[in-house]
């Protein structure tokens, strides 16, 4: 039998080690899409965070009830009613937030970060690990969507968190905030998290 | 709006892919070769273009005048998921060719975006039945355009020198990037 990790390395793996975007390259839509702002990139990181933490706890806890043979649309149906929770959560509470990130909301449903941990993890874990892993993956996607939120608003609108923080002679770079910017700023995170990992492996 | 401006802009001004973010999974994924790039394009054309008919025929019949668009998440992902089944079996009864060439990518559309956003759009625009798979096929248009064009630079890349760390998604991402803002110089025309 394979050996069990313990619980604070199973919460670390999803933080650096196999993080979702950076790593595994999942959930690549939302990341890209509404990090034209550092707010938006953290309502959709708790937004998926949620849905991710609540779809584990619920099949980690059924899983041995549901059939082997309909898994994955069981799965997709419980994902799908968690996150028709988060859209009227956020249109009733935050308006703005529910406004900025428009589709992208019920996109939640198909983001594959989230049914890949249910398939790869809590439908072979208890509820505890479950928990662990889905808030380890929940807080990796969002501090990868914070910070490439960060840097396009430092860069393309010259704020961060709608806080105006450079100087005034600042040129925004446009660029950052249009679809462009995001893909070329991803890209270079990607390098960067490779290039970490390399300089960590030789020590 | 014309049904060919519908056309032409949810291929090329508003590309699902370079300006809209749907559907990037399998444009990073399935875009090292062209003919796979091409295969896994017309697959999602075709779901695309099913899945506009029958989420407008839902919406406009069962969720609008029961008043359930609460359950437009649910109901439009459990339609693409049955759909994505239904078009593999058939598919595989009526042409065995089409199906080993497409195969292996029709599961992975279900949890594709651009899909399940184009049905989205198509409600939240209000568009009719007509433009509705007027506006699929654009879209799987240029899901396709994108695709093949990037398995081209990306069967090139293979012999370049790229640098270590950016080597697969890195320069992946960042070639996107210069694709897209080629792109933007289309966002005029409309």
């Amino acid at each position: 039998m394979r050996k069990q990790t313990t619980l604070s390395k199973e919460f670390i793996k999803g933080i650096w080690e196999s993080n979702p975007v950076l790593i595994q390259l999942l959930g690549l839509c939302p990341t890209l899409a509404v990090t034209n702002a550092a707010v938006n990139g953290l309502a959709m990181g708790m937004a998926t965070t949620f849905v991710l933490l609540a779809s584990s706890v619920l099949i980690s806890l059924i899983r041995k009830l549901i059939p082997a043979q309909v898994r994955i649309a069981s799965y997709i149906v419980i994902i799908a009613t968690f996150v028709t929770v988060v859209d009227q959560f956020l249109a009733a509470f935050t308006p703005d937030i529910s406004k900025a990130l428009g589709a992208f909301i019920p996109l939640i449903v198909v983001n594959c970060l989230i049914l890949g941990r249910q398939e790869a993890f809590s439908s072979k874990n208890n509820v505890g690990r479950s928990i662990v892993d889905g808030l380890g993956m929940g807080i990796g996607f969002t501090w990868v969507l914070v910070l490439l939120g960060s840097i396009r608003e430092i860069l393309g609108a010259g704020s961060i968190f709608e806080i105006a923080i450079m100087p005034e002679t600042f040129n925004t770079w446009l660029v950052m905030i249009l679809p462009p910017g995001a893909f070329l700023t991803l890209g270079l995170m990607i390098g960067a998290a490779n290039w970490i990992n390399e300089k960590r492996s030789e020590v | 709006m014309s049904l060919f401006a519908l056309f032409f802009s949810a291929a090329i001004v508003n590309n699902f892919v370079l300006s809209q973010f749907l559907g990037i999974c399998p444009f990073v994924g399935v875009s090292k070769k062209v003919d796979a790039a091409v295969s896994m394009g017309l697959a999602v054309t075709f779901v695309m273009t099913i899945t506009a008919a029958v989420t407008f025929l839902i919406n406009q019949f069962i969720l609008i005048p029961f008043n359930l668009g609460i359950l437009q998440t649910v109901s439009f992902i459990l339609v693409i998921a049955s759909l994505v089944q239904l078009v593999e079996m058939f598919i595989k009864k009526v042409s065995k060719p089409l199906y080993n060439s497409l195969g292996i990518y029709l599961p992975l559309i279900t949890t594709n975006c651009a899909i399940m956003g184009l049905a989205l759009f198509a409600v939240a625009k209000e568009y009719t039945f007509i433009e509705g798979i007027i506006y699929a096929l654009g879209a799987g248009a240029g899901f396709t355009l994108a695709l093949v064009m990037m398995a081209g630079i990306r069967e090139e890349l293979e012999l370049a020198n790229v640098p270590k760390v950016f080597k697969g998604a890195g320069i992946t991402m960042i070639v996107a990037g210069s694709l897209a803002l080629a792109f933007m110089g289309f966002a005029g025309m409309m």
